[in-house]
């Protein structure tokens, strides 16, 4: 029986989220942290978020982020940020460390990223080099107001929301003299606009409604623009208090050079570079990542405040004697309320697992998406159909780098290896395929299953818990993250997306590839639960493909577009399986790179064998939710025959007892978990003001 | 007229306050449970002291700042992911325990040993800082020693302000009993301070600068020696946290007036 020692600090997470050697990363966690758990979480004990509106306390947040670097995370070197390359994983760093106080300061902070994406992605070099620049606050000697920008996509009417197809932001050509710049006319109105009440600029959707304009595009407004710019209203939301929202309503004539990307002029038509769903398929594809990252480092953040509530529960009152068992140990003395904390914990590792893997995948992904580019480029390659016609034809190849890159180093044929991987095409198709998971699939999981997490966490701190003084803000937190189950697509966007990338021949290959890892790790690393694990990817598998081919009782096929009643409980099964892959690799990672950290080698049995349960346990529970899905989905399109038996199923029903008998363990390391949270050493206090 | 100080800065890391920090028996004499796991910060009066060195250089252009620390490399690699943000120094380590259980003769030895290596310090524009006190059971008689080692006898103790005339000396408000100070005037380098808090806050974060200073700074973290603290005699008879004392009385009916009465009363002892 192992002990954990502590609560794991900032040297377990570098190992297992792969940031050890990058103190760039490191010196933004400290960054982020230091204002968190200071002037955020000071503005929430204050009661800052009791109003919509955007005070002055509040304005406190911008100059806190702008000192401590946060402002400018997102530049370049040269545009007077301090990371160089990709950012992923950097900003979902500092997403983790401020929602872990409050998800709304992440939101502020993360905002204005938002608004620069659109030109960070798909902008003109001289947009980007303007905008990004403008945004950086000023160095010593420098004298200029910093820009700070809006994202706005959102519209009005109905409700919130937007359709990816239809537009209400409209443009049309205000004035176009012979040889000069032509000025737009663009008219927006916009809904739950974050940043809004301070923003200098704003990148908006809006669609043509001018023949000599084509189609969608973004356009980036600014405050001095000729027209109107009416920051609107706040947005009267619930949650994420410590951002600001209103619904702006944007009329302003600028200049057609302002369109993101640009544009070509032919036959008298303006032709933008790229239609708005380019732009935002590019921004989101990445920006989805942190959101789902905000609802897991909730979890993790309750673990101390409830671990203490438990512990002292009884203490300082008539309650209980000092020296009794039940002042000693307080709640702790009880075997539920520990081990539904173990499940807290284990959800939000392994939300924080898939989301730092996801955006490792990003970073990674970013030079393998411009190198393709290029490479069709110089091939004259340019319409989107023929690249998937070339990208197609390598299936073959990407197949085989996926089975090399999950093969064992040593039993590993490394020239082929290296071959594939230096081909840029296979790799951009590998991780294109992958980051069509992983990317919703952090959305999805991490924030629907999160925020019932959530609930969980509030519910071990009783009537405290739904309190405005609730040590570690669970209340607010839990409100939290139904938004973030909803922006930047709510849950069922997201398994939409995934049901269309799911299906995908090189994504079947990746997860056949982790069913053997995890079968392999099962008998390398007993107590991890990498047997339950493959057993529930595999009986998703043959669930997959034997729903693409069964119809119910009046012949309609069950796996169609149209059946979201099959795709998307699919979809949610996926969901469950990837954090508890990904944390399992984590949690390799440590077993191999820990007994080398100094600091952690003396104790690094005991922190590995925790983490090896806490990995167990959210790879059974996991397996369960797959196994129930999957269970109701085969059997529950055709009716009752009063037979209880399936001859055509018997596979099914094979892998299915296979995944039951792969629970054996779990609860043993459930029972262990829990058991180490009545010893594990916690800090005296909060490190972070109360209400 | 500016003078241009090298202005070295002795401290090291301690246990994170809030953490709890139970003393145990170790294989070489007591220690803190869990130490190497628990998280640590910039011991505080360093800190001020730090603080303080950055400000003066800045104002004196030409002047230098080393932080010369005696720690365990790996948890002093972590705490500067966040001191290194705050102002710009040269970080020099000497690989060892910054344990509180460790003798103050051989801290100052290895401090001062650490600091001579040091090649581009001039020692006569030294100003030795550090803090008056520590956050980890400090003896408060290790800044002494370091600067007597290095013949710097001009020194001062819980050091709140220093101003830099214009022919160079140095004007120093030391606390004194009764929230007084007592002023001095030192002609200019070397001259020792041990810092009480100094009058500044502690910087923001500056990524920039914790660029800087980090490629500067992993090679020295990469190549600190090990400091031998072997000399020492010392041993402890005993050690335990002070007691806590609570003593806890349950009033339900007690009125503000009642209880302000009972607060004065407590304070008049």
């Amino acid at each position: 029986m192992y002990k954990l020692r502590t609560l794991p600090g900032d040297d377990v997470r570098q190992i297992m989220w792969r940031f050890s050697e990058r103190f760039d990363f490191q010196m933004a966690v400290q960054s982020a942290r230091s204002i968190a758990r200071s002037v955020v979480a000071k503005l929430v004990a204050e009661g800052a978020r009791n109003t919509h509106e955007w005070t002055e306390q509040k304005d406190g947040l911008l100059t806190a982020f702008d000192q401590s670097g946060l402002t400018a995370l997102f530049m370049d070197p040269h545009q007077g940020g301090f990371i160089e390359g990709p950012k992923n994983f950097a900003l979902s760093l500092v997403a983790l460390e401020l929602s872990w106080v409050d998800a709304g300061a992440a939101t502020s902070s993360l905002a204005s990223n938002l608004a620069l994406a659109p030109i960070h992605e798909k902008g003109t070099p001289e947009q980007r080099d303007k905008y990004m620049s403008a945004c950086v606050p000023p160095q010593p000697g420098e004298d200029r107001k910093i820009w700070r920008g809006a994202f706005a996509l959102t519209e009005p009417l109905p409700y919130i929301g937007v359709d990816t197809g239809v537009l209400c932001g409209k443009a049309t050509v205000a004035d176009w003299k012979d040889g000069e710049e032509p000025m737009l006319q663009i008219d927006k109105r916009g809904r739950f606009i974050t940043n809004m009440d301070f923003a200098t600029f704003v990148t908006a959707a809006v669609e043509s409604n001018d023949d000599r304009i084509k189609g969608t595009f973004m356009i980036i407004l600014e405050e001095g623009d000729e027209g109107v710019f009416d920051r609107g209203a706040p947005t009267l939301k619930m949650v994420h208090q410590l951002s600001s929202t209103r619904d702006p309503i944007l009329n302003l004539k600028v200049p057609a050079d302002r369109i993101i990307g640009g544009y070509d002029v032919v036959d008298g038509v303006i032709i933008p570079k790229y239609n708005h769903s380019e732009i935002i398929g590019a921004v989101f594809h990445r920006t989805r990542i942190p959101v789902g990252l905000m609802s897991s480092a909730k979890l993790l953040s309750a673990v101390e405040p409830v671990i203490r509530y438990h512990r002292n529960r009884f203490r300082g009152g008539d309650a209980a004697k000092e020296g009794s068992p039940r002042y000693e140990k307080g709640i702790q003395s009880n075997e539920d309320a520990l081990q539904r904390l173990i499940d807290v914990w284990a959800s939000g590792e392994a939300g924080c697992s898939l989301a730092f893997g996801a955006a490792r995948l990003a970073d990674d992904f970013d030079a393998v998406e411009k190198a393709k580019e290029e490479h069709f480029e110089a091939e004259g390659i340019t319409s989107p159909r023929k690249q998937m016609a070339v990208l197609r034809k390598l299936n073959d190849q990407v197949v085989e780098l996926i089975d090399l890159e999950y093969t064992p180093e040593a039993e590993r044929n490394m020239a082929r290896y290296n071959e594939l991987k230096d081909d840029t095409l296979v790799q951009y198709a590998y991780m294109e395929a992958l980051a069509g998971i992983l990317n919703p699939g952090v959305k999805l999981w991490n924030t629907g299953v999160g925020a019932n997490m959530m609930r969980e966490a509030v519910s071990l701190v009783g009537g405290y818990g739904i309190t405005e003084d609730c040590p570690g803000f669970l209340m607010q937190k839990w409100t939290d993250i139904q938004l973030e189950a909803t922006y930047e697509g709510p849950e069922a966007v997201q398994r939409r997306h995934m049901t269309m990338t799911m299906t995908s021949e090189v994504f079947q290959a990746t997860m056949s590839a982790w069913g053997r890892q995890m079968e392999r790790a099962g008998k390398e690393v007993p107590g991890l639960g990498g047997y339950v694990l493959a057993s529930a990817m595999e009986l998703w598998q043959w669930t997959l493909n034997y729903l693409k081919s069964a119809k119910d009782d009046d012949g309609r096929k069950l796996f169609h577009n149209k059946r979201q009643g099959v795709t998307f409980p699919l979809a949610d099964a996926l969901g469950w399986l990837l954090g508890p892959y990904y944390l399992s690799t984590d949690v390799i990672e440590l077993i191999e790179k820990g007994p080398m950290s100094p600091t952690l080698a003396e104790g690094i049995d005991d922190l590995t064998g925790f983490y090896k349960d806490i990995a167990h346990v959210q790879s059974a529970r996991a397996a369960g939710e797959v196994s129930r899905i999957c269970t109701e989905l085969v059997y529950g399109f055709n009716e009752c025959k009063g037979e209880c038996s399936r001859d055509d199923l018997k596979e099914f029903q094979a892998l299915k007892a296979k995944v039951d008998m792969c629970m054996a363990g779990s609860r043993n390391a459930k029972d262990r978990a829990g058991n180490a949270l009545t010893e594990v050493m916690i800090p005296e206090a909060l490190d972070y003001p109360m209400g | 007229m500016s003078s241009e100080f090298h202005i070295v800065v002795c401290g090291s890391i301690v246990p994170d306050p809030l953490q709890t920090l139970a003393p145990v028996d170790g294989p070489t004499g007591p220690t803190l449970q869990n130490e190497m796991m628990l998280p640590a910060v910039l011991d505080p009066w360093a800190g001020h002291a730090l603080y303080e060195a950055a400000n003066l250089a800045q104002a004196n252009p030409g002047s230098q700042v080393w932080l010369v620390s005696l720690g365990p490399k790996a948890k002093l690699q972590q705490v500067m992911m966040a001191v290194s943000q705050k102002a710009p120094f040269q970080l020099v380590v000497a690989d060892g325990s910054s344990s509180g259980f460790t003798d103050s003769f051989e801290t100052a030895k290895t401090l001062a040993d650490t600091i001579e290596g040091i090649a581009d310090l001039d020692k006569s524009k030294m100003l030795l800082f550090g803090g008056w006190q520590s956050a980890s059971r400090g003896s408060g008689a290790v800044m002494q020693m370091v600067g007597e080692m290095l013949g710097v006898t001009e020194q001062f103790q819980g050091v709140d302000k220093i101003t830099v005339g214009d022919d160079g000396s140095i004007a120093v408000m030391e606390r004194v009993e009764g929230g007084a100070y007592q002023k001095s005037v030192v002609d200019g380098a070397p001259a020792a301070f041990g810092w009480a808090t100094g009058e500044l806050p502690e910087p923001p974060n500056n990524p920039q600068i914790g660029m800087q200073n980090m490629q500067k700074n992993m090679p020295a973290l990469m190549q600190a020696k090990p400091a031998d603290l072997s000399g020492t005699s010392l041993t402890f008879e005993g050690v335990e946290v002070p007691q806590q004392r609570r003593e806890t009385r349950v009033e339900k009916d007690a009125s503000v007036d009642d209880m302000a009465k009972e607060i004065v009363e407590w304070l008049k002892g």
